[in-house]
């Protein structure tokens, strides 16, 4: 076997100190980390990071957004009161909502409330499957409306063509947001799940924190959404 | 008595044999490993595949192109050609090569860490490479695409009739494996060094990939999106670029080449950081300017984001933003100038011993040089505007992936053979590939400097008849550069069987990853090692030459 | 990140504040700043969404490493944004002049 710690006649080593998990492995210390602080400093890092991407990802329609927008004003903002902003409102307060139920589920994995976990995250899948459900109204109006991109496309005004660009965007950012909260939610039932087995405590609720950061992640992304999609046009009268 | 002692010494023997390789059997413990060292070998399998099929594109757009006329192929078929050569080198080769191999299995190992900092999702993003390359390889036996694998609009979206989506959604699977390896490097090379490793004190290799990585997660999902709202408006008709609705082409193109130029430093750093292992090992001496080396990085992965409208001089880009993207394409050459001056000045007074790794590298300076000098070329927006769509921005991306990134990857590949597999590759035969590679590689590409500047433009396949003879001799050098990247293939997969054993450190190279055996240990080291000298702590800079 | 637990009052501000944003921004939609609009618009977004990140996120609690993280997306968001939006918008010398002129104002 070889030797592989290196001469040691250049003076003190400045090792770091970490932290071990009360002397023995925690069940949940995976096994190339020297400890629990570790392991939850690279996770939460590794969520950052994705967070990030995920931030350019819709940041690229954003662009689009921000350059069709400045080239059509008009046309934007007649399409945009086509959107029932009340019920981009209601959206906003649910999913707002559902935030604070997921920071307080977080809080009661820190704490290791078992059932409290269950309960907020449970509440935070509902406020999800309101929005989505609100969503899913939305649309259907904009079926019936023929407001939908592409051949049933119809829209009234010397404008239809930008505005049809305004839908597609509408659609795509919308959509890739719902997206987002579909995959969110069995994730959520899965943290609502393992609080209820007690797997979460003070020493180890990393995943809910992940799982938190991701959910805010994408309440912050309709912050941005609800104004931008559906606030442009209530200034004006109603078409 | 003697017995016992002889049966301990062989089960000592055994146990100090065994390395990741050995450790187990069987295809599940491949393809459900977390060992990034497998993961890794996983991965040169399916590049080279990948390779392979991208370099077939290219023996077949070489045969065309040696005659004048369109006669081998009709034009359909050749906009297909070029157009999958590109997308499979890019996505699915230089993109991935260099991280995923050498990065994934060398740096843990050069900071002293077990594995990477999420070893399963270092596997999933091997499966998404796969299942990306899954839909690529569909798509090819589909019938191809032929939108260039830049998949300008409106032809992308509504009007051409390939296989556009799922083309698409191959690359933006593939993105995916992109982004999630990146993340993995940045956190492993955040919390996982060894103790002492600060720095200042790590590998040039992994602060250029740390770069890389950065622009991997940053710039990538953009592409992703691009793409998505390309795959979006061909299925589902929601026109974001549709210009009979107002919709703008050249957003697109925005979009796309934001990624796309930081892409080529994604494809260029990692070699880049291969280089500086390379000279500072086999001229036995420390690098010249340790600090602005690591720092050059840095600064290509950042001001490598500010350029990319140089793409675009001819697209109808305001004027205005033309100056801005040139001016900042200038400032970004220097960085790279700065490493190639300091390999250079590292390499003076050393103790240079020319085996294949060195051979590599000194191709990869004199390459990399004369295509990112050419590139500056292309920076100024008033040669530009001649040279742009000809062969000369072709040669000038060549020069740079291939004379740089793939003459990077082999010699990667050869000086880290004997860590990665315990054996040695035959010495000479790499060194005949080496030169059959670099003599190759020049009489293909070097002829297209001056087709691209005499007018030839890129991506037709039949051209003018003064164009034949350089025409030709580019074909020839491409079957003399195919038959040198056949050689490594060969002796290679050969040596992992037939080669000689190789010792722990064959170069007495510096580096954590020499400390431990060839071929390691699954656990990469058997105590945590700790670090308590500089990187490269050769002979003093002085050039002591040592005997 | 630290094993920082940030109390439920806290949260509870927050969200007050956040519900409250969203009303101004609503009522805010509704007359016209002129050249403003847009700016109070993205201004309460922005508002809401730093409050999302520092204290439902953590962010106030976390390590320089995040905070940087954080930033350097945006930055480089903001980067994508503005570095395309020059294009449209640079004095004279054909800006934009690539973007159809269909109902173009």
């Amino acid at each position: 076997m070889s030797d592989v710690t290196r001469g040691g006649t250049a003076g003190p080593v400045h090792v770091p100190v970490r932290g071990k998990a009360h002397g023995h492995d925690h069940p949940a210390l995976v096994h190339h980390f020297a400890d629990l602080d570790q392991q939850r400093e690279a996770s939460s890092l590794g969520m950052w990071l994705f967070i990030a991407q995920e931030i350019m990802f819709f940041g690229g329609l954003f662009l689009l957004y921000a350059v069709y927008r400045n080239l059509y004003p008009h046309a934007f903002a007649e399409a945009s009161s086509h959107l029932d902003w009340k019920l981009g409102a209601l959206n906003t307060v649910v999913l707002i909502g559902s935030s604070l139920t997921m920071a307080l589920g977080v809080h009661a994995a820190a704490l290791g409330h078992r059932k409290a976990i269950a309960w907020w995250l449970i509440a935070t899948i509902v406020l999800g499957a309101v929005f989505l459900g609100v969503k899913v109204v939305e649309y259907g109006e904009k079926f019936e409306h023929h407001l939908v991109p592409g051949p049933h496309f119809h829209y009234e005004g010397p404008d239809a063509r930008p505005a049809q660009i305004f839908f597609s965007l509408y659609f795509s950012m919308t959509g890739l947001h719902a997206l987002h909260m579909i995959v969110g939610i069995p994730i959520l039932a899965c943290m609502a799940w393992m609080g209820w087995r007690g797997r979460f405590g003070p020493e180890y609720h990393t995943p809910v924190e992940l799982t938190g950061l991701y959910w805010h992640f994408v309440d912050i992304i309709w912050i941005f959404l609800f104004p931008l999609l559906y606030l442009l046009g209530a200034h004006q009268p109603h078409m | 008595m003697s017995d016992v002692n002889t049966a301990i010494d062989a089960a000592r023997l055994r146990r100090a044999r065994l390395n990741y390789l050995n450790v187990s059997y069987g295809v599940k413990s491949w393809l459900l490993t977390i060992d990034h060292k497998r993961i890794a070998l996983l991965y040169l399998a399916s590049v080279s595949i990948m390779f392979a099929v991208g370099g077939a594109f290219a023996v077949a757009i070489r045969l065309e192109l040696v005659t004048p006329p369109g006669d081998l192929v009709q034009s359909e078929t050749y906009n297909k050609l070029f157009t999958m050569h590109g997308v499979v080198m890019v996505f699915f080769f230089l993109i991935p090569a260099i991280p995923a191999v050498l990065g994934n299995f060398l740096i843990p190992l050069m900071i002293g860490a077990r594995d990477l900092a999420f070893p399963r999702i270092n596997l999933l993003s091997w499966y998404l490479y796969i299942l990306g390359s899954a839909f690529g390889v569909y798509s090819i036996v589909n019938g191809g695409v032929d939108t260039g694998w830049t998949f300008y609009v409106p032809y992308s979206t509504l009007y051409s009739n390939s296989n556009v989506v799922t083309t698409g959604i191959a690359a933006f699977i593939i993105r995916f494996s992109s982004i999630l390896t990146g993340l993995n490097f940045i956190v492993t090379i955040h919390k996982m060094r060894a103790p002492g490793l600060t720095w200042f004190r790590l590998p040039l290799f992994v602060w250029a990939h740390y770069a890389t990585s950065i622009i991997m997660v940053l710039g990538t999902p953009v592409i992703a999106v691009t793409l998505l709202s390309v795959i979006v408006e061909r299925t589902l008709h929601l026109g974001l670029f549709d210009p009979a609705l107002g919709g703008d082409p050249v957003l697109f193109q925005h979009l796309f080449w934001f990624y796309s130029h930081p892409a080529v430093y994604i494809m260029i750093l990692p070699a880049m950081g291969v280089i500086s292992e390379l000279v500072t090992a086999m001229a036995r001496k420390r690098i010249f300017g340790y600090g602005v080396v690591a720092m050059s990085s840095m600064g290509i992965a950042i001001v490598g984001f500010l350029v990319w409208g140089h793409h675009m001089f001819v697209s109808g880009q305001s004027t205005y933003a033309g100056m801005i993207f040139s001016a900042l394409s200038f400032i970004v050459a220097i960085p790279s100038a700065i490493k190639v001056f300091n390999w250079t000045a590292t390499l003076y007074k050393g103790s240079v011993s020319m085996q294949t790794p060195m051979l590599y590298a000194m191709g990869f300076i004199g390459l990399f040089t004369i295509g990112g000098l050419t590139g500056l070329f292309l920076a100024a927006m008033g040669l530009d505007v001649h040279v742009h769509d000809t062969y000369f921005v072709v040669a000038h991306f060549h020069y740079i992936m291939v004379g740089g990134t793939i003459m990077g990857y082999l010699g990667g590949l050869h000086f880290w053979w004997p860590k990665m597999t315990g054996r040695m590759y035959p010495e000479w035969w790499a060194r005949v590939a080496a030169a059959v590679v670099f003599i190759g590689f020049n009489l293909t590409f070097f002829p297209q400097f001056v087709l691209g500047y005499l007018g030839m433009p890129r991506r037709y396949h039949a051209y003018v008849d003064e164009f034949q003879v350089l025409n030709v001799m580019s074909s020839a050098g491409a079957s003399i550069l195919g038959f040198g990247y056949l050689l490594p293939a060969i002796y290679l997969i050969w040596s992992m069987r037939y080669g000689p054993v190789a010792v722990a450190n064959p170069w007495g190279a510096k580096g954590l990853e020499w400390q431990t055996p060839s071929p390691p240990p699954p656990e990469n080291f058997p105590v945590q090692p700790v670090v308590v000298e500089e990187a490269y702590d050769y002979a003093p800079e002085k050039g002591v030459v040592v005997v | 990140m630290s094993t920082h637990i940030v109390g439920t009052r806290i949260y509870l501000a927050v969200f007050t504040a956040l519900l409250v944003l969203t009303g101004i921004t609503v009522w805010a939609a509704r007359h016209d700043f002129g050249a403003l609009n847009n700016v109070v618009a993205l201004g309460i977004a922005v508002a809401k969404a730093v409050l999302v990140v520092l204290f439902f996120m953590h962010v106030k609690y976390s390590s320089r490493l995040t905070k940087l993280v954080v930033a350097g997306a945006f930055v480089f968001l903001a980067l994508l944004i503005v570095g395309t939006l020059h294009d449209y918008y640079s004095p004279h010398m054909t800006a934009g002049a690539h973007a159809p002129s269909i109902s173009r104002e």
